[in-house]
Formats: C-alpha cells, structure tokens, sequence
C-alpha cells in the first residue's frame, strides 16, 4: 500500500508577499500574535531581476532534524511525512530551532524570567496526539483539518496558488507544468526541497 | 492535564501514533483512547466534522473589488472559522491577508458595542432610544433654520448596494445633493473621464479575461499589492500566455518584481509618456486606421497633440529614456491584444481626468478595445465602491449616474413613485436640485470657507458620517478643523472611525455603532461590474443595528419615512429587506443595465458559483448562456451581462455593444454615430443609431399595441420603466443605449484632448512653468478652487525637494481602521514609516528605523519612522496612507472610547498631503507632492 508523502511547495515566481498564508494560518488556529507558524519574506526588495519572495514554515521534512535531536523526544513523524510533536512533552529548550533549517519552532515568550513556552509550529493543519477534532486538540495544536479530508489552509488560501501542499508526486507536476510553461526558466529543484526532502 | 498525561503514557508509543495518524478519517483512529473514563469513542460524524451541525454560509470579503468569495462556517450562530471558497470563479479560493482575516471584522475586541456621545469632552454611553432622538431633534432644528443643505452626508463604498441607494434616496428625501463617498478619492476622475470617452465609466473587461492578453501595460497600479488575489490572472498569463507585463512607475513595486519590462518614470508624467508612445506609434504607422475612422470622434486633434512629444522631449519631461520609451512602445503595440491597467496613480492628480482618457485613447488608437484581451482593466478600490458609484452616491448625480437635471429627478421621482412636486418641496429652491453638492475631498470648506462657497447662503452645520474613512484625504489638518468646528458629527461604522479621535471637539458628537456585511445580505458590485450576493453569516453583534435600520429610523423621526418606503414591498411599509430594494435598483436603474439584477438570479449565481469558466466567467450547465454576476450592462432578466464592454463580434443578447451614443448625433458637422458595419453582430442596424426610443424601434421594424405605444411613448431605454424598449430591441439584436462614436476629444472638459500638465507641486519650476496648470475654477462642487494660484504661490521646490508619493500596504486597507483592528494584521505591519532611499536618508544624516519628520507644503509635518528602501529613487520617498492615531507627533490615544483603541497607531500621510485636486472631479492630488524630511 503505497502511502502519499506530503510536502509543502512556495512557488517564487508567483509569490507577492500578499500574507494571506500567514494570517489564514493565524486565525484558524487562533494563534497567539507572538507566534507566527509560516512566515513571508521578501529579499533583495526593490532591486530588479534580484526582489523574490517566498512563504516558510515547517517543512516536514524527511529524517526531520528537530525530531533527531530533541531531548526528550517528543516527535512522532506520521507515516505521510507529516511531522507532529507533543506539547506536553516539550520542555522548550529550543534545540529543535538550532536543528531547523527554516527556523520554524516557535516558542511563546510571555513566561516569567524570560522563560519559553512549549514549541509551537505548522502541524500541516493534521492537529496532535490529543483525540482527533477534540475541543483540547484545538485548542493545544489548532484545526485538524487533515483529519477532517481537507487542505491545510495556508495553500488553500493562498492568493496566487504560489504556496503548493499535498503530495510530493501532485506537487511535483504542477511545479513540472509551470516550469515548461515559463519555458524551462527557474530553480531546478523547488526551493528549499534539497534541504527538507534530500529528494526523497 | 493529568487525564491526558495517562493517555499518553508508555504503553501508547509512537508507532501506534503511526498508525492511527494515517489512516485519516477512520474513526477507529481514536480507538486508543476508548478504555479511558475521559474519552469516548468519537462518532464518525465528530471525527471527521469538528462543528457538527454546522452550515457554511457564502458571503464576499469585504475588502477590495476583486470580491473573493468568503465561505463562514457557523455552529449555533457563532462563525467559528473561515473555509475555503474553492468554487468561487474569480477568487478560486485565494484570499490574500486581510481576506483570510474577514473573521476579524467579527471577532475583533475592538469592534463598536453601543452607542456613545462626547459631552463635556467626555465619551458617554447612551442607548439608541437617546441617540436618535437627540441626532434627529438636532438635524430637524439645523434644516428648520438653515436648510437642507446646512448637512452633509457622506456613504459608503463599504455598504451593500442596497443601502448605498437608500443613503443616496435618503439625501434626496432630506432635501440636498450633500451627500458623497469613497469613490471620490479613488476613482471620481476614472468615471468622468472613460465615461465621457466611451459612454460608460467603468473597467471595460474582466479580471479572468487578462489571461487571454499578450501584453499588459500597468501604469499607476501596483495589483501585486492592492488586488492580490486578481493579481493571480496576471502570473497566469504570464504563464499560459506569454504575456508581457509592462511596469512603467515611479518605484519598484512588488507588482514591478514580477514585470518583464520594468521602466521608471517622474509621478505626474504620465501623459506626456503616453503622447511619446502615440508619436512612435503614428511614426510607425502601428495604429489601427480603419478602427479609429469606423469608431472614434477626434482623434485627428490627439494625433496632431502627439506630434510635439518626440522622444527627446518626453525623455526630459518624464526622465525615461528613448531606448525605454521605444521598447514600451514596441513592445505593447506589437503584441496584440494588449490591455491596460491603472488605478490611483493615474487617477490621483490635478490631471485625473486628463490622464484617464489619455489611456482609452491609446488603447483606441491600437485597436485594443472592445476584444477580449484587450481594454482598459481600471482596477477598482473597495469592495463595493462600483456598486456605490451605480447607485450614485455622489454629489454630482442621483443613481445609475443619470445626473442631476430635471429629467433625472422626473425619472427617480416616478421610480420612488412619489409626486415630484413633493421632491422638489423638500429641496430649498428648485435650482438647488440641479446644483452638484460638496464632495468628500472639500466639504470642510463648508465650515471653514478659507475659500469662497455657494451653497444656499449657508455653512455646513452637520455631517453624518456613515462607513466612510474621511480621514483619506489631502490636507488632514483642513479636514480636522472642519470635523472641530462644524455643530454636529454623526460617525457610524463597526469600528471607531478616525475622525472620531482626530477631532478635538468636546461635544455633540455621537458614535453609532453599525453591523458589518456579514452581519446582513445584499448584493455587492466587483471591479469588473459583477454584482454578487452575499448571505447573512451571523446576526448583528452586541447592540450593533444595520445602515439601512439606522436610515430607516433616522427617516422616520425625519418625518418622511413613509414617501422614503413607497417603492418598496406593499408601498406601505411591508417589505423584504434587501431584496425589495433589490427589485427597486432593477426596475429603476436601466441606463446601465441593472434591469437583469433580480435577486433570484444573483442568489443562483452565489449558490453555484462552481458553475463558471475561469478565464470567459461564462456560465456552464444550468447557468449556461449566463456570465458570472450578471456584468453590467445585464439588460433585463433574461440577458446574459456583459463581461467585455464595446465588443461588435457578440450580438447583443451574449453581451456585444459598440460604443455609447451619449452626446448627440453629430458635433460641427462631423457625425457621432458608428462608422457602417461597425455594429454588433445581428444587429438590425448595421451602423451607428440613437438610443431605443419607440420611433427608432418602429423605424428597424418592431410592433408595438396600442397599449404598449401609450406606456412608451417619450421614453427612452433609460427612462422606460417597463422594459418594453429593452426587450423589442434585444428581439432586434440592438444595443439599447445606441450605437456611436467614442470620443477622443471632450469638448465639455477644459481640455479637450488630454494635455500634460505640471503638478500643483511640481519637482521641477521649469517643467511647471513650459506646462502650467489650469487657471483657478470657482463654484467647483460648492467652493472655489485653486489651481494656478496654489502652483505659482512660492517655489517650493526650496523648502521641499523630495518628491512624494502615499500608497498601500498589502496588510491594510484605506483610513486602516478596519486592518489595524485586526491583531494579526496589526502585527505585520505595525508602525507608520517613509521609504527613503539610503543614499538620500545617510546625506540627510538619517540611519535606517530613526525617527525623522516628514514636512508637508502646507506647514504641517508627521513623525515617523525612515525604512530604507531600493523601491524608491533618490528624489523620491512613499508613504503609506494607513494610519491614523498619531497627529503631527501628537499622540492621540486619550481620544479613543475605552475598548476601542486598535492594535496600531500612526501618524496619517495625509497630513501632509498639500492642496491640489483635480479639474473634473476634485479628487485629491496625493500621488505627487513635495516634502522635506528631516532626522527627529
């Protein structure tokens, strides 16, 4: 039974720093203001042929870093690649963000001295290890919406389907489809995919 | 906590969460759990569905005129979250930061929950019983001694079309043309200039339709950041298409960062980039000939205008190059169809009227017009500022832009079906009907007379303020000292207004809180004329009351609630709201076509919006021979709209049209009728005709009973109530509002052909004095208006040698009191800065992120902080207009009600906006000033 493997895809071309993913990630979940799950920036601004912009967040990547090197093993990566982590567990030493290559743990800073908070980051809309779609689960982690069949909302939302998420292989066409389209011109691998997935 | 610290004890390892992680949507994926006291088995239903019971209600973001759809999950009456609006055709699901933050508009802390009134500088809660009786005996006591036109009020661009015609009728009722709203400020100048070039004021094509361009030229517009979602079109032109996009604008904006061809040109330039571009094309011999003799009046004088404008010339006017110009130029007139895109920084100028012709005529003149692909794609500002421009909201014109002459109101009169005598008793004389009100750019002048006024023999005594930031326009300290002196304000609006903070006033100001759009359902006009429903998500939140309840109220205490109701329902004050008022817009409003707008149909439409073709928006299966939203023109109920204006290869039933036939006949004996075989296909007439009128239709050999002749006869297509016209003509494949000419010349403009003119505040002394501006107008919506005299008062270059431009954020929205309510789009973009290029900041001695004062040409400055940025030159820094909260470094926080204060405060960019609006129009000069900047 072949299981799909799930990636995320910001596609530069057509990425205009538009937020919609990031504040949809927001208020789905609700989040607090001082986390921000998935991120927009925009280098080289102003600076043509140079300016491009591109949407981070998790990227559930493939022998995941932070999942290695987290002391207290708190990790569990699903079977689709979807990497998740147990807040309960986390005592919010940060290693997870040194590990990451994207800078995607976040760490609420409203405790006393200075102290951090558990990590919070993208849970690809798939939830915890709390029962699935419970009041708790969203409240810890936010919408289970891959449990529920449906699309993470940043991609869903995004304004100009720059940010692409499912299967590497659906994923993997359509970033194929736009290339030609564009006449061969572009990144030979989607951004940051070297990194996360190691093509695999 | 302890419940779940056993749930996941040991025995429950990872690998189990491997399993039952991945079997998504299998309710045995909670099995695990199912032994503790705690837990339950999950029925399907919960495992899959978070909400059980819910509904998902389709509405439209309230934002921009894209009108990306919105869908509202709602469980017990509360909207829980957002879903995605995958079907909706012209969004496809996207949402850009502020539409995937609509849930805010309901959420937010910040949000209007009761009725307040200043007294004695302090903000007191009242009830609505205490409000309206108080605002209602106060306005009667100002109309009693002074007049109707003693008030001014001013609507919204954020209302639905419903209640945005019932604040105009409320005006008319009350007895003023004092009543004005956003579209003003944005794209006044876009509506007298196309509609005077082709017949109707609007964007000529669809968003979806840019996919089928070769080339997109977009001057003065940055989609990128104002139309995100719509912007989507462009990449995917790019891509289906090969289509070049064409940037030609003062800075390097993200919309330039996806520009093949990116070219920077002086602000205020723009016509003479463009007669450089015509005096290429005619040297050429790149114009479409036989186009312009068969369909456009005038164009020989442009052609002779163009003459002078050689590349040299323009290249010193607008600093551009030639090699640039010549590759624009090329380029564009070269790769057909081409459309064309602006917004604000074409419209914003002392020139807006010119520059908005200026671009038709070019689009003329290479044939662009009237195709799909091609068009003038004026991208619009809010979400509803088309449906409020339609439904008249202005000063210069009752609904449907049917103006204000004595045939208008003879129209409307019948319309409302009340007697125009009883009208014309509520206006103070007859001629006052007739007379265009204050606008929204200058109606402080009505209390502050700093220059002369006309408007009956007396001030401005009240404003009643309904959804419109009046804080968006030029000369804030002008607008602040109206807003402090004027006797009574009236604000309402879900979340505080800024003019409610930015006024000093210590009395008789009253807060109304409002509900949003998602707390009511009507219809909503998109840029590209598409008219959609919206449904009701929740009921009005904490003791918030609808515009149309509070105007409905304000009518009654005012003594004409009963003439103001007439038209709808029973006529006697039985009626469905909106969709009576929906019924009366159809019936009423037939210059544009809005007799096709049933709410049957528009409600189809919202239910299946899957329906629809991306890129044509045509309708398919049940919805086929339909466009999405019905564009208007939509000439009656069975028409299918019309998605791209001015196209002769579609008979009229699928939408075709030629041009309008809107100035007469012929003008010095050259005629203005439609060239032979320039005429929709199918057409009767295969060449220029009039308006349907009852003899024209018996002339191309329509039947009429003796029943129908009475009900027609000295009507027009417009002025005919029944319908009867429209029908026998569309039976004919005739274009109901004729078949003409457009005009390249304007002869009721000052200029007729669009000319370069010099900014009021001009970079260059030089340039203003070879292309001065308009001599100073009098009488100009009420005031006298300076023009020359404001140019020539001093050199200002001086004092002020940094050109300066204001302009969006992608994260907020106009006065920004909706987006900085919003905490995470507070977050994003928290602070008021300037773009200052660094070379330009480090020789004033300024680092990246100090604070540093921005002086504007009238005396007054803003404190802000400088960003660097490559985005602009080093003769020019931008501003955006966002913020309010902060005035001349004063910060404004004591002045908000408690619980109301946003998440981000500023200073405004436009208290340093200067004096300058345009001729036509009077829609302020704000993309391109002068300042000074200085470390702090």
């Amino acid at each position: 039974m072949d299981y799909a493997r799930m990636k995320f895809y910001c596609d530069e071309s057509r990425c205009i720093e538009c937020d919609g993913c990031s504040v949809a990630c927001a208020e789905a979940h609700e989040l607090p203001t001082g986390i921000s799950r998935r991120k927009v920036v925009t280098i080289n601004e102003g600076i043509p042929g140079k300016e491009m912009s591109t949407s981070i967040a998790c990227m559930h990547c493939t022998d995941a870093p932070c999942q290695q090197v987290c002391p207290v093993d708190c990790f569990y990566i699903r079977e689709d690649g979807i990497v998740l982590h147990d807040k309960n567990k986390c005592i919010g030493c940060g290693y997870c963000l040194y590990a990451c290559p994207f800078g995607a743990p976040q760490f609420p800073r409203d405790g006393a001295f200075g102290a951090k908070g558990a990590m919070d980051k993208c849970t690809m809309c798939a939830g915890g290890p709390l029962e699935t779609n419970s009041e708790k689960e969203r409240h810890l982690y936010g919408q289970n919406r891959i449990a529920e069949g449906k699309v993470p909302v940043c991609a869903a939302m995004c304004s100009t389907k720059a940010l692409l998420v499912g299967d590497a292989e659906s994923v993997s066409n359509v970033y194929r489809a736009r290339v030609m389209a564009r006449g061969g011109k572009g990144a030979n691998s989607p951004y940051g995919w070297d990194k996360a997935y190691k093509n695999q | 906590m302890s419940e779940i610290m056993s749930a996941l004890n040991a025995k429950v390892g990872r690998r189990s969460f491997l399993k039952m992680a991945a079997v998504a949507g299998a309710f045995g994926a909670t099995a695990g759990f199912a032994s503790e006291k705690v837990t339950r088995a999950a029925t399907e239903e919960e495992v899959k569905n978070p909400y059980p019971g819910s509904k998902l209600v389709k509405t439209i973001c309230n934002v921009c005129s894209v009108g990306c759809g919105v869908v509202a999950e709602v469980h017990n009456g509360v909207w829980v979250r957002q879903e995605v609006a995958g079907d909706h055709p012209l969004s496809l699901g996207g949402h850009c930061c502020k539409g995937a933050g609509m849930i805010d508009m309901i959420r937010s802390d910040v949000r209007l929950k009761y009725p307040m009134e200043k007294v004695g500088g302090q903000w007191k809660r009242i009830s609505w019983e205490d409000a309206y009786t108080k605002i209602s005996t106060h306005l009667k006591a100002i109309r009693e001694k002074h007049g109707p036109d003693a008030s001014m009020f001013l609507g919204s661009a954020k209302m639905s079309n419903e209640q945005a015609y019932y604040l105009r009728k409320f005006a008319a009722f009350y007895g003023t043309n004092n009543i004005d709203h956003q579209a003003r400020l944005c794209h006044s100048s876009t509506v007298t200039g196309v509609s005077n070039t082709f017949g109707y004021g609007a964007m000529t094509n669809q968003l979806g339709d840019i996919q089928n361009s070769k080339a997109v030229l977009i001057m003065g517009a940055n989609p990128a950041v104002a139309h995100p979602v719509g912007f989507q079109h462009f990449l995917k032109a790019k891509e289906r298409n090969n289509t070049k996009l064409i940037v030609v604008e003062p800075r390097f904006t993200k919309t330039a960062a996806k520009a093949d061809m990116y070219v920077r040109l002086r602000s205020g330039t723009d016509i003479a980039f463009i007669y450089g571009m015509i005096h290429l094309i005619l040297k050429n011999g790149w114009e479409d000939k036989q186009y312009l003799q068969d369909r456009v009046y005038g164009y020989e004088d442009v052609f002779k205008e163009s003459e002078k404008w050689t590349p040299d010339v323009v290249s010193k006017v607008t600093g551009v190059s030639e090699e640039e110009l010549f590759q624009v130029t090329k380029t564009f007139a070269s790769t057909k169809p081409g459309c064309l895109v602006w917004t604000m920084g074409w419209t914003q100028h002392s020139i807006g009227t010119s520059n908005t012709r200026v671009g038709p005529i070019l689009q003329m003149i290479l044939g662009n017009m009237g195709v799909e692909g091609g068009g003038c794609n004026i991208l619009r500002g809010h979400d509803n500022v088309q449906g409020a421009s339609d439904m008249g909201c202005s000063s210069e014109t009752l609904p449907g832009y049917y103006g204000l002459e004595n045939p208008a109101w003879a129209h409307f009169s019948r319309v409302w079906k009340v007697e125009p005598d009883y009208i014309k008793s509520r206006f103070k004389a007859p001629e006052m009907m007739n007379k265009n009100g204050f606008t929204l750019a200058r109606w402080s002048e009505g209390v502050m007379k700093n220059d002369a006024i006309y408007n009956a023999g007396t001030d401005l005594k009240a404003l009643v303020v309904m959804g419109c930031g009046i804080t968006s326009t030029a000369q804030l300290q002008e607008v602040k000292k109206g807003l402090d002196n004027i006797e009574l304000l009236v604000i309402t609006d879900p979340f505080i207004n800024d003019a409610a903070i930015l006024t000093d006033r210590k009395d008789n100001l009253f807060i109304l809180p409002v509900a949003t759009q998602f707390e009511t359902s009507g219809s909503v006009t998109a840029t590209g004329r598409n008219v959609q429903w919206r449904s009701k998500v929740v009921e009005p939140q904490y003791e918030c009351k609808t515009d149309h309840d509070i105007m409905f109220e304000l009518a009654r205490r005012l003594g004409f609630y009963d003439e103001y109701t007439k038209a709808l329902g029973d006529g006697k004050g039985k009626f469905e709201w909106p969709e009576d008022a929906t019924r009366e817009i159809a019936r009423g409003i037939r210059s544009i076509g809005m007799g096709g707008h049933t709410p049957e149909r528009l409600k189809k439409h919202q239910e299946n919006w899957h329906m629809f073709e991306e890129v044509s928006i045509a309708g398919m299966g049940p919805m086929k021979g339909e466009y999405y939203g019905l564009p208007w023109p939509c000439w009656n109920e069975t028409h299918s709209g019309s998605p791209i204006l001015y196209n002769v290869n579609k008979p009229v039933s699928d939408g075709g049209m030629g041009f309008r036939l809107n100035w007469g006949v012929e003008k010095d004996g050259v005629s203005l009728l439609a060239g032979e075989g320039s005429a929709p296909i199918g057409s009767a007439i295969a060449k220029g005709h009039g308006p349907l009128t009852l003899e024209l239709l018996e002339k191309a050999g329509a039947t009429f009973s003796e029943e129908e002749k009475a009900i027609v006869a000295g009507k027009n297509f417009a002025t005919d109530l029944s319908g009867i016209l429209i029908k026998k003509g569309l039976a004919l494949g005739l274009t109901p509002y004729g078949n003409g000419k457009a005009r390249a010349k304007a002869w009721n403009f000052p200029d007729q052909i669009p000319m370069h003119r010099e900014p009021i505040h001009s970079y260059s002394p030089e340039m203003a004095k070879a292309y001065p501006t308009y001599p100073d107008k009098k009488d100009h919506f009420r005031v006298d208006t300076k023009y020359i005299s404001a140019q020539t008062r001093q050199d200002y270059t001086k004092e002020f040698p940094l050109i300066m431009i204001t302009g969006r954020l992608v994260t907020h929205s106009g006065a920004g009191a909706e987006t900085r309510a919003s905490k995470h789009l507070a977050k994003l973009n928290p602070e008021m800065f300037v773009d200052i290029h660094p070379n330009t900041a480090l020789n004033l001695g300024i680092r990246n992120g100090e604070m540093v004062w921005v002086y504007g040409v009238e005396g007054t400055r803003i404190h802000v902080k400088a960003k660097f940025s490559q985005t602009v030159d080093e003769k020019t820094v931008f501003l955006p207009f966002h913020y309010m909260g902060k005035f001349q470094g004063k910060d404004l926080s004591e002045n908000y009600p408690v619980g109301t204060k946003p998440y981000a405060t500023g200073e405004s960019a436009n208290t340093v906006v200067g004096y300058g609006y345009d001729i036509m129009t009077q829609i302020p000069e704000t993309k391109t000033g002068l300042c000074r900047i200085e470390k702090a």
